[in-house]
């Protein structure tokens, strides 16, 4: 491509090309990230490593879904693609599943299946 | 790649008959006109309202004489709002067969459906004559969008159509992405992409003005199956979607009906401008794949994980696909299997180059997934614009 074009530092860059974490079964984003995503549906038991630690998980993290790389307090900002996504509501261990009832967005609540009943539910662009 | 030159000099990779009605009144009359000619390449759009918007007019006029186009059939009930005479005759300027059906002057239903189909049969004749010529890069716009979002579709098919919008716009080519409300949280790394601060500036509005509409609205554009998708929050969204638009420059701003006036990356700014009216600006993908069209995209590059099956009137659009659980379910639906990234079975790159390809094929005739199941999904609603200022679209 032309190199006028060209922004280095666009975030997709990031995006499987970063330094990934020891498991394959999981996604590393951007070496800031203090989350990584499930590539694969993962089981509770299952135990995947994350920086050179293995990690047994609690729950279930289907494809697509977060876990937590490491502990993350109550407040703390997380981040995805090196980017803020928001702010954790709650203490977050090692390996939890990270997503509506741990993490809220800073600009406009989000609505997950369960809030669609009764309200003016959403659009899945 | 092959197009067919039009009278402006602009060139369509699809030559069709274009059905439109003026108000919904007129919707059952227009689509019985089409139907007929569903094996063929007929399609059909409309405005529903019955109350002139200048927005509705522009968007209408830009479909109407949208280079896929060859010729257009109107079809009004003749009580309705909409500028019908001043839409015929932007038609009629371009040198495009038109004609415009009053369906309480002819008779009723009967009778313009009847003088529709001879019509539309005459429309096809003339333009199965026409034969096609070469076309470049440089002559195509491509627009981009995300449906059904979920967690993948930030890994894998939206990165992947960046990568894709990288080798096009190396190539001359126009490229399109859109939806300021789905890009909230990413205005300061876009503006720090605008070819000049003033850009910059209008980027970070744009988004501002998204937001606000959003938040008078009460909620963003995120759905529940976005979430149970393994997205969070808007943010988080935001930043996967944003992937879409590659890594170059970005050339300008445009809102529904500008043209890109040269190659290179556009954001297309579609929340309206003012004080909130008309509900949401968005409320399904096709409200925006109907924007991008009216920018003069000949092709929409559409990202799902979930599986959307949406296809459009007027434009081809490629389905990539995000996730490989919903590409084994929903093959036949789908262009490109861009979750194999996650199975290991092929790279960002490589998808990018695929879908390039696919881009190629289908502006040389080759039918998509959506145009082979015969989807021509449109919609097109209420909105209000202010022209752009001169920093949308510096030199």
């Amino acid at each position: 491509m032309a190199s006028s074009e060209h922004q280095p530092d666009s975030p997709e860059r990031t995006v499987l090309d970063g330094p990934g974490t020891t498991d394959r079964r999981l996604i590393l984003l951007s070496p800031q990230d203090n989350v990584c995503v499930a590539c694969t549906h993962l089981a509770a038991g299952d135990t995947v490593v994350i920086d050179g630690a293995a990690v047994t998980l609690a729950e279930r993290i289907p494809l697509g879904h977060k876990l937590a790389r490491r502990r993350i307090r109550a407040g703390e900002t997380i981040t995805k693609y090196g980017a803020p996504i928001g702010s954790a509501t709650g203490d977050i261990a090692a390996g939890a599943h990270v997503h509506l009832h741990n993490l809220k967005s800073e600009y406009i609540p989000s609505f997950g299946m369960d809030a669609i009943e009764g309200s003016a539910g959403g659009r899945g662009q | 790649m092959r197009g067919f030159l039009r009278p402006d000099g602009r060139k369509g990779i699809r030559n069709l008959v274009l059905v439109g009605y003026l108000v919904e009144c007129a919707h059952h009359v227009a689509r019985e006109i089409a139907q007929a000619f569903r094996e063929q390449e007929v399609h059909l759009v409309g405005f529903p309202g019955c109350y002139p918007n200048a927005y509705a007019l522009r968007v209408m006029t830009r479909l109407c004489t949208h280079p896929n186009v060859g010729a257009v059939l109107l079809v009004s009930l003749g009580c309705e709002g909409f500028d019908r005479s001043g839409l015929r005759q932007a038609v009629e300027a371009t040198g495009r067969p038109v004609e415009t059906l009053v369906i309480q002057d002819a008779g009723g239903t009967r009778k313009t459906i009847a003088a529709g189909r001879a019509w539309v049969t005459g429309a096809l004749a003339t333009l199965g004559a026409a034969s096609a010529v070469s076309m470049g890069m440089d002559e195509l716009v491509v627009g981009t969008i995300c449906g059904g979002s979920d967690g993948t579709s930030g890994l894998t098919a939206n990165p992947a159509i960046g990568r894709t919008f990288d080798l096009l716009v190396a190539e001359g080519a126009a490229c399109l992405f859109e939806e300021t409300g789905e890009l909230i949280g990413c205005e300061h790394h876009m503006a720090a992409r605008a070819a000049t601060p003033e850009l910059g500036a209008e980027i970070i509005r744009s988004v501002a003005k998204a937001a606000r509409y959003y938040k008078t609205l009460g909620h963003g554009s995120f759905a529940a199956g976005n979430a149970h998708g393994g997205l969070t929050t808007l943010e988080e969204k935001s930043m996967g979607a944003y992937a879409k638009s590659g890594a170059s420059r970005i050339r300008g701003l445009l809102k529904p009906g500008d043209l890109p006036p040269h190659g290179g990356l556009y954001l297309l700014d579609m929340i309206s401008d003012g004080e909130v009216r008309f509900g949401f600006p968005n409320i399904n993908d096709n409200v925006e794949i109907a924007d991008l069209i009216a920018c003069g995209s000949h092709v929409i590059l559409f990202s799902t994980g979930r599986g959307s099956v949406v296809g459009s009137a007027i434009s081809p659009v490629i389905k990539v696909c995000a996730n490989p659980d919903t590409h084994r379910r929903m093959r036949e639906d789908m262009d490109v299997d861009a979750g194999r990234i996650l199975e290991g079975r092929g790279t960002l790159d490589e998808v990018g180059r695929e879908i390039y390809a696919r881009v190629r094929a289908a502006a040389s005739g080759e039918r998509t997934a959506s145009e082979s199941l015969g989807h021509q999904e449109f919609t097109l609603l209420y909105k209000s614009f202010e022209p752009i200022g001169p920093a949308c679209l510096p030199r």
